[in-house]
């Protein structure tokens, strides 16, 4: 695992269609954003595990656009898991995005690159 | 070892601005060292005078030894601090470190920007986050949006305590002929401001203006021949908590709550204590979360706190007395501006705007988006 290459990996992964955390085999926690080294501890006994895509809001913002441009969705989501990521809802309106919502994982393709979306569960 | 700083040990004896608002046709350099020499000119000293030379702008790595080489120095220590808006705080103490050991003898903090005229928006010269930019986040502003969320959502605080905030800061503004934004803000015209990244908008947020300031630090015992009115530093500390707002441990408590206890620890003071704080308003939600981490009040009652003018011209606790970063000046990095402002106060030199008896102030600076906290605590010589 000392050849892990992190944020290359896990884009890797995001292409093949699949949201994969690192997960430390020493204490169990979850990392994310992917690492070389678990924050704090410092191990590099660091797995690829599939992501369970379960997440919460933890925030949001309505990003104003210039019309006719739509504004759009930013959040921090809770994964399951345990770490918090950026992300964006999708599938209802900006404004309708409520913390503690339950929202669900899923690969998307904007301007040909996957990303990690999610959308209510 | 315990935690210690050289209380009263060190002083600013002089604090200057040049080009506050606009500027136009000067490289941040030449507004550096415009401000820089106003203030060395205060103190009766020249640019060969100082050996500690802290400095940072947004467009050159290696602003340190560009800045010693335009003023034709050779510093015995230099620094240039990337933590964003609190690298003054951070080069205020690190200098105050260096004059307690003898490392230099004469301290320069300064810096300029030409933002406003040469750009128009807030720049970066920071990395892209590949976590963050798939998504397009408007940073800074969308990430100081998402703690504003977070705070109404955690405590209540409402759009109308945010927009009290920016009222606040607009009253004092009009109280300083150097601030940028002096008309009168009412709660209607702030709550009618097109929306930016929601909860804030367009009055949330801070200016984009040029500007450039400097101080200069001796030890104590130097203090008073250079200046009649010498601010001594009485505690100074610091916390980084993130960089990425996702990072952020908690976006309702950022790191000013750990270095605001070193620093008051250190100065031997309490929040009570303090006449006047000046702290860094890049968003209106920073004044609630700060003020809160500070002590002033408890966690969560900092939109209560505020309302009813407490913190405006007349209130209890006079907060940002310049106009702050929402309605006096903000070019690109604002937190040396606030040490400027308390010094001012503390110097008794604020005119209309001017805190009667003001001994004791706070001077805070924040980086990133919440990211970097830092706090000074400054004292007149009855404090020492």
């Amino acid at each position: 695992m000392s050849d892990m290459r992190p944020e290359q990996e896990f884009f890797r992964y995001l292409k093949e269609g699949r949201f994969m955390i690192q997960r430390c085999r020493d204490s169990g926690r979850h990392v994310f954003y992917p690492r070389v080294a678990e924050p704090e501890s410092g191990s590099t006994n660091l797995e690829w595990v599939e992501a369970s895509g379960e997440g919460t809001v933890y925030s949001m913002t309505t990003v104003s656009q210039k019309p006719p441009a739509p504004n759009y969705n930013v959040a921090l989501i809770d994964l399951g898991e345990g770490p918090r990521m950026m992300s964006c809802v999708e599938g209802i309106a900006p404004e309708e995005v409520r913390i503690g919502m339950r929202v669900k994982a899923r690969i998307v393709r904007k301007n040909e690159k996957p990303i990690v979306v999610f959308v209510p569960a | 070892m315990k935690d210690s700083f050289p209380r009263g040990q060190t002083a600013i004896v002089a604090a200057a601005t040049y080009g506050m608002g606009e500027a136009p046709g000067f490289t941040n350099m030449e507004l550096a060292t415009h401000a820089s020499i106003r203030a060395l000119t205060q103190a009766g000293l020249q640019p060969k005078d100082v050996d500690g030379l802290f400095v940072v702008t947004m467009d050159d790595t290696l602003a340190g030894l560009s800045f010693a080489e335009y003023l034709g120095i050779r510093p015995r220590i230099t620094d240039n601090c990337r933590t964003g808006g609190s690298s003054f705080e951070i080069h205020a103490a690190i200098a105050a470190l260096a004059l307690a050991a003898g490392q230099c003898d004469v301290a320069l903090i300064a810096y300029g920007s030409n933002q406003r005229t040469s750009s128009g928006k807030l720049t970066s010269s920071s990395r892209p986050s590949p976590w963050e930019s798939s998504y397009r986040p408007l940073n800074p502003v969308s990430s100081y949006a998402l703690a504003a969320a977070r705070h109404m959502h955690q405590y209540g605080t409402t759009k109308e305590q945010l927009g009290e905030v920016a009222i606040a800061a607009r009253k004092w503004a009009q109280k300083n002929p150097d601030a940028f934004m002096r008309d009168e803000l009412t709660m209607d015209a702030y709550l009618a401001a097109r929306s930016v990244s929601s909860p804030l908008g367009v009055r949330d947020c801070c200016l984009v203006t040029d500007g450039a300031a400097a101080v200069v630090m001796v030890r104590a015992d130097r203090a008073q021949e250079l200046t009649q009115h010498p601010v001594y530093l009485l505690g100074a500390a610091a916390e980084i908590t993130h960089r990425e707002i996702a990072c952020m441990p908690d976006l309702t408590v950022t790191g000013t709550a750990r270095a605001a206890r070193r620093a008051f620890a250190q100065a031997g003071v309490r929040p009570a204590d303090i006449d006047v704080v000046e702290l860094y308003d890049a968003f209106t939600i920073n004044t609630i979360l700060f003020l809160e981490d500070m002590g002033f009040c408890p966690k969560g009652e900092g939109g209560r706190f505020i309302s009813g003018g407490r913190i405006a011209p007349g209130g209890e606790l006079p907060v940002n007395t310049n106009g702050g970063g929402l309605s006096c000046v903000h070019p690109g990095m604002y937190g040396l501006f606030t040490i400027v402002e308390a010094v001012q106060q503390l110097q008794g030199a604020c005119g209309e705007r001017q805190v009667p008896g003001a001994r004791l102030a706070v001077a805070h600076g924040n980086g990133g988006f919440l990211s970097s906290e830092a706090v000074l605590v400054l004292g007149t010589s009855e404090t020492l």
